[in-house]
């Protein structure tokens, strides 16, 4: 298996939910708790797995606003498994998924300098490295019901622009938006092979007017009462 | 593969649902408790809001349970020490009522105006709004007046519903969209995921907003639009929509007053009532008949456009003065694009795209059971025209907002998509009647309580709230000729006129969940100052000391809010997690447009503090002082507390708060009007939190006109008539005042000039464009730029800076300003400015960028703190270098020595504040000015508050670590490595 996520930036508005989603479930989860640093005072930061970026594209008035959500790949050529000094790092052979032993992690921060997404984060509390799951502790609980059973970004995204499953199989759901939508890999010519995929926005429909014009001006004194009957 | 550990104590665990509160959007949500603290909040897959998704401040419930601003007891004002001053002694609860008690005790029997009732953004107005009617005081709102009355009144006068909370877009079906203004606020949940259905299904999105962002991100096309014009764009657009001849001839015979004769004769009473029988019913002409009929009638042939004479007075048709207006080359799209700053090219297409959709691309379904029509026609489909649009705050927060928001439900109706598939939806007990049968109570005496609502509807000047000789009844002077429709009160006024004793001075101010000291008022500074102000000496009363000029400030919220700080009596809320709530059908249910729902909020989190919620407070206080609902004959308690009174109590036999699982005659459950049944509550609990019950598929549109659903919503109690409800775009109401205003009008009348000039001016019984009243009354040159403020989606009303994981999203707001305009003022990003606007000034750091309207500069609202409020911290962001906008708007209007300088800033028909007039100008501060500026006091901790922590771990259980087995690291030290030997693996495996 090859499970990742796949991100529609067509419907993707910036709303943070999956962030916070994320930052909810997995304070209680395998890697939890995700340290908050200040939470209350100057500069508030904390680990999370999944960050919301936002950029413009364009000059105003032709100017566009993207909306990025960005948490870890689960890349088939993953770097920051193999710059693991410790073993800590791994990517599971079952299904793909990148993990951190938080036992054999020294925090050493190798990892993230190999990542170019920015997707592992330093938990300066407990000295190790942090990062995305997949919700691997949701996906396998089999006390959850089946369509709990996938990560708490995907359950929770308002607008439904992430989809997770399993991209080695054609039939999946993620691999027939990839194939329809025309999905993409984010910085392909650095060769990680990042399994989440990404959706273009769609192309605006033109909508045609010329069938509503009417030719001639014309003012109400050409308009003609239609018989209609209340 | 490798066995898994067991990751959750799921055994430690419970599940119960309930309802959010994160804001006003009221998802289902599951909430998973393990000892009691929250494990994890779900979106409730069944509710009919959210569907299952849950936006980033549902998902950051925890941290709300969790603050460490939490009131933790009741809290009175140490005696001898100054309001504002922060000193407080922590008190019982017991001791607390009684405190309340006693005072409301004395107000009631003496003189029930003496209080001042208004509540935030709670969502219990039936309920807050009883108890105010029980107690005998007309001074009770919410707090719509500052928030979107504009977009309700315009709403309800003119289709019988409204956009948000009593109409959604046809989501599965619309195929063109246009959302007007800021939107992020209401909804939440349910417009993102209506915009995701509009986009898979090929749907066109156009985002009109002078800023781009939130929603206007993934719309197909922004209309960079200019602060406060839209009613020009939409009038514009109606231009081009009656020049090419499209709009829906049947849809404005059989549904509208289009064809309606208004009588003609200008500068004569009774000029541009509607022409009416002797009967009173209004008139059209027949063009069978040719003669002037009762135009309600089903079986006439009306003549859209008709001028002529009837009874010797002549008369025009509605649609006749409708194009005889927007015909006018005032709104042609050249002149429209020099007001809204859109190019007429845009306008023009934009109008025609929708008459191509709507007429093109009409959809028809299929109904095989038949609807009956209001005069008992059976057809047996939906005619569907699939334009739809959505417009909140951006429209409904300017003085011009009520005409706005008609001009677009304007634009709607011609295009005949109101409440038809694919157009825009009423939701259940939606519609009403134009208006909803409820005028606002005007008499009230000691000890007695109203005989109705406080609030209601006026359809004419006699049924405003006003004594003999025109002075305002109410402190916020609701419904008077300030503001005849203000159908939410003017919560943003009532601190100023208490203060000034204008037009009387209260006893009592008593408020929930409302931060008038901060960002809920205009001119948050001088606010603050005026809940100190202290009487002269000499007048002084000696009850209180010392003697302030609001004497008494009760406030109840579950945080430590700015407003807190100014109270007299703090009395501590539960949060959403800890407490019984309702989401009554009396109320703002959370209906869906083809489902009638309801919801309840049920304990999931066991309070650990002095805390009671103010349901309760309200049932206690209401029984202690003996309101007549509350009591039997004999003075004894008729409930036992809230879920009891909830259960039991009934507006009329059979409805009551929740319209669920009620029982009918024989005991059995019913729904929708039934006797009560002791088993609700647990009902609710086990089917979710919430009650939906779909809608015959042929009630589901042109519920204004089908029998059908008219009878079934007569018999919930939604409406009081199973009459047609005729969509008014010619507006009576309004030309009643109009006359007023120009002393016409055959009753009530203002004396003062300006009040004529306010009612003549802006009364207008077709929607029209007017300059905002702030803008003009200043210079606008030396305030070039609009300013406005923009919702968070991630933490839209903002009442949660103290959510630690919200506020890391966003702890600063900066002012955004287009990056061309900053440069041609020599401003560069990230620099500290002044921005001044004829009310004061304020320090900001100001951003560039692309996606701002040329001539606006917009900031998130809100995030602006007060430092030691909130649980947050001396150093944080948001008191050091957040700002709020509020400190350049004035509540009045700006200053020039007339008439006007005392009237509220608000739509002069509505009331509603008029927070997005502001215009301001910006430059550089000089080198060292940095930070925010005004800065105010710190506030000192309250007694029993915790320190903030500096480091949150915050976790329901240990982790439970995924090892990594010795030997995958020693035989999978490379993933290059791995990758390979996956590969080989599964090529053996398969050969």
């Amino acid at each position: 298996m090859k499970l990742g996520l796949v991100i529609d930036l067509d419907v993707c508005v910036g709303c943070h939910a999956c962030a916070v989603s994320c930052k909810q479930w997995n304070t209680s989860g395998t890697t939890g708790p995700l340290t908050d640093y200040r939470p209350y005072g100057e500069d508030p930061s904390g680990v999370w797995f999944n960050r919301i970026r936002s950029y413009e594209v364009g000059d105003y008035p032709n100017n566009k606003t993207i909306n990025f959500p960005m948490s870890c790949m689960h890349c088939e050529q993953a770097d920051c498994v193999d710059v693991c000094p410790t073993g800590a790092s791994y990517k599971r052979a079952e299904d793909g998924i990148v993990l951190i032993d938080q036992d054999k992690c020294m925090g050493c921060n190798y990892c993230s300098w190999a990542c170019p997404y920015g997707a592992r984060e330093l938990d300066r509390e407990s000295g190790v490295m942090k990062k995305c799951t997949l919700c691997i502790d949701r996906i396998y609980d089999e006390n959850l019901d089946e369509i709990d059973r996938q990560p708490s970004c995907v359950i929770t995204c308002p607008a439904h622009a992430r989809h997770f499953g399993d991209f080695d199989d054609p039939s999946s759901n993620v691999s027939q938006l990839v194939r329809e939508r025309a999905g993409y890999d984010l910085m392909p010519e650095l060769g990680y092979q990042p399994t989440n995929q990404y959706l273009p926005p769609r192309l605006t429909r033109p909508v045609p007017t010329d069938d509503v014009k009417k030719p001639l001006l014309s003012s109400v004194k050409d308009w003609v009462n239609k018989a209609i009957a209340r | 593969m490798s066995a898994l550990p067991e990751f959750e104590p799921h055994n430690q665990q419970a599940t119960k649902a309930t309802t959010c509160y994160m804001c006003a959007c009221r998802c289902g949500i599951n909430v998973t408790v393990e000892n009691n603290q929250v494990r994890y909040i779900q979106g409730n897959r069944d509710h009919p809001i959210n569907k299952g998704v849950l936006c980033a401040k549902g998902n950051a419930g925890i941290m709300k349970q969790n603050s460490p601003a939490k009131l933790q007891t009741p809290l009175r004002r140490k005696p001898g020490t100054e309001r504002g001053a922060g000193e407080f002694e922590a008190i019982s609860m017991a001791e607390a009522l009684d405190i309340l008690e006693a005072r409301l005790r004395k107000i009631r029997a003496t003189d029930p105006l003496k209080l001042a009732y208004f509540t935030g953004r709670d969502q219990m107005q039936a309920l807050t709004g009883f108890w105010a009617s029980q107690f005998g005081t007309l001074n009770w709102a919410a707090h719509g007046g500052f928030c979107s009355v504009n977009m309700a009144a315009g709403g309800l006068y003119t289709m019988g519903h409204a956009f948000w909370e009593f109409g959604d877009p046809d989501w599965e079906r619309t195929k063109y969209f246009m959302m007007w203004g800021v939107a992020d606020d209401h909804a939440s949940n349910p417009i993102k995921i209506g915009l995701e259905k509009l986009k898979r299904n090929g749907g066109k999105f156009v985002g009109i907003n002078p800023a781009r962002t939130g929603y206007q991100a993934i719309a197909d096309e922004w209309v960079a639009i200019k602060p406060g014009t839209d009613a020009m764009l939409a009038l514009s657009m109606l231009h081009v929509l009656l020049k090419h001849e499209q709009f829906d001839w049947e849809f404005l015979i059989r549904y509208t007053n289009a064809h309606y004769l208004v009588v003609d004769t200008p500068g004569q009473v009774g000029h541009g009532l509607i022409a009416r029988n002797a009967d009173g019913k209004p008139l059209a002409w027949d063009m069978e008949q040719n003669t002037a009929v009762d135009a309600t009638q089903a079986s006439i042939t009306p003549a859209l456009l008709h001028s002529g004479e009837v009874d010797g007075k002549p008369v025009k048709s509605v649609m006749l003065l409708i194009a005889e207006t927007y015909l006018d080359e005032q709104y042609a799209p050249e002149k429209a694009a020099e007001v809204c700053g859109v190019p007429a090219e845009q306008i023009e297409r934009l109008a025609l795209e929708m008459a191509h959709v709507a007429f093109k691309e009409s959809i028809e379904i299929d109904v095989p059971e038949g609807w009956t029509d209001w005069a008992g026609r059976t057809h047996y489909s939906f005619k569907g025209r699939p334009v739809s649009m959505h417009a909140m705050r951006g429209i409904s927060a300017h003085s011009n907002g009520f005409q706005t928001c008609r001009a677009i439900h304007f634009l709607q109706i011609m295009l005949g998509t109101i409440d038809v598939p694919g157009g825009h939806l009423a939701k259940p007990p939606y519609p009403k009647h134009i208006p909803p049968a409820l005028k606002p109570s005007k008499q009230c005496a000691p000890n007695t309580p109203l005989k109705g609502p406080p609030l209601g509807f006026p359809t004419g000047p006699e049924d405003l709230v006003m004594d003999d000789e025109g002075k305002a009844k109410r402190i916020d002077k609701a419904y008077s000729w300030d503001a005849p429709l203000s159908n939410h009160g003017l919560m943003h006024m009532v601190i100023t006129n208490a203060v000034k004793g204008d037009p009387y001075k209260i006893d009592t101010l008593m408020m929930f969940m409302a931060n008038m000291a901060w960002n809920s008022s205009m001119n948050t500074a001088e606010v603050q100052a005026m809940l100190c102000e202290k009487e002269d000496p000499a007048q002084a009363s000696g009850d209180d000391d010392p003697a302030y000029k609001i004497p008494f400030i009760v406030i109840s919220d579950a945080f430590h809010s700015e407003m807190v700080n100014y109270a007299d009596l703090v009395i501590p809320d539960t949060t959403y997690l800890e407490r019984w709530d309702t989401i009554s059908m009396l109320d703002r249910p959370i209906s869906e447009p083809h489902a009638a729902c309801d919801s309840i909020r049920q304990p999931v989190i066991q309070p650990d503090r002095d805390v009671l919620s103010w349901q309760e407070v309200q049932l206690e206080i209401g029984a202690r002082l003996g309101f007549p609902a509350l009591v039997n004959e004999d003075g004894s308690r008729k409930y036992k507390g809230y879920q009891d009174f909830i259960i039991n109590w009934e507006k009329e036999p059979g409805i009551g708060f929740l319209s669920g699982w009620r029982l009918d005659e024989n005991g059995a459950e019913t729904h929708l009007r039934g006797k009560p049944n002791p088993e609700q509550w647990q009902r609710y609990a086990d089917n979710g939190a919430f009650f939906e019950m779909p809608l015959p598929h042929n009630t589901r549109y042109y519920r204004h006109a089908n029998q059908d659903y008219l009878n079934f919503a007569r018999h919930a109690g939604w409406v009081g008539s199973t009459e047609q409800i005729v969509l008014e775009l010619y507006s009576e109401t309004q030309q009643r005042f109009k006359l007023a205003g120009q002393g016409l009008y055959d009753g009530p009348m203002p004396t003062e000039a300006h009040h004529k000039e306010r009612l003549s001016r802006y009364f207008n019984p077709l929607p029209f464009y007017y300059q905002p009243l702030e803008q003009s009354r200043i210079d606008t040159e030396e305030y070039p730029l609009f300013a406005v403020n923009q919702r968070p989606m991630f933490m839209y009303h903002s009442w949660d800076s103290q959510n630690a994981w919200l506020r890391q999203i966003c702890a600063q707001n900066f002012l955004y300003m287009n990056r061309q305009r900053g440069q041609a003022f020599g401003i560069e990003d990230e620099m500290w400015c002044w921005v001044e606007s004829h009310h004061g000034k304020i320090r900001v750091q100001v951003k560039l960028i692309e996606g701002c309207q040329y001539d606006t500069v917009w900031t998130w609202n809100a995030i602006a703190k007060q430092k030691g409020a909130w649980g947050l911290k001396d150093d944080a962001n948001e008191s050091n270098d957040g700002f709020l906008m509020n400190h350049l708007i004035s509540e009045l209007l700006p200053h020039q020595n007339d008439a006007l300088d005392t009237v509220t800033n608000s739509d002069p028909i509505t009331g509603q504040a008029a927070w997005y007039d502001l215009k301001v100008k910006v430059y550089p501060a000089q080198a060292g000015e940095t930070g925010t500026w005004p800065t105010f006091a710190t506030i000192k901790p309250l007694p029993n508050q915790a320190p903030s922590p500096d480091i949150l771990r915050y976790h329901t259980h240990e982790p439970v670590n995924m090892v990594r087995p010795m030997d995958d690291v020693l035989q999978r030290g490379s993933v290059h490595a791995a990758t390979e030997n996956t590969r080989d693996l599964g090529e053996e495996s398969s050969s």
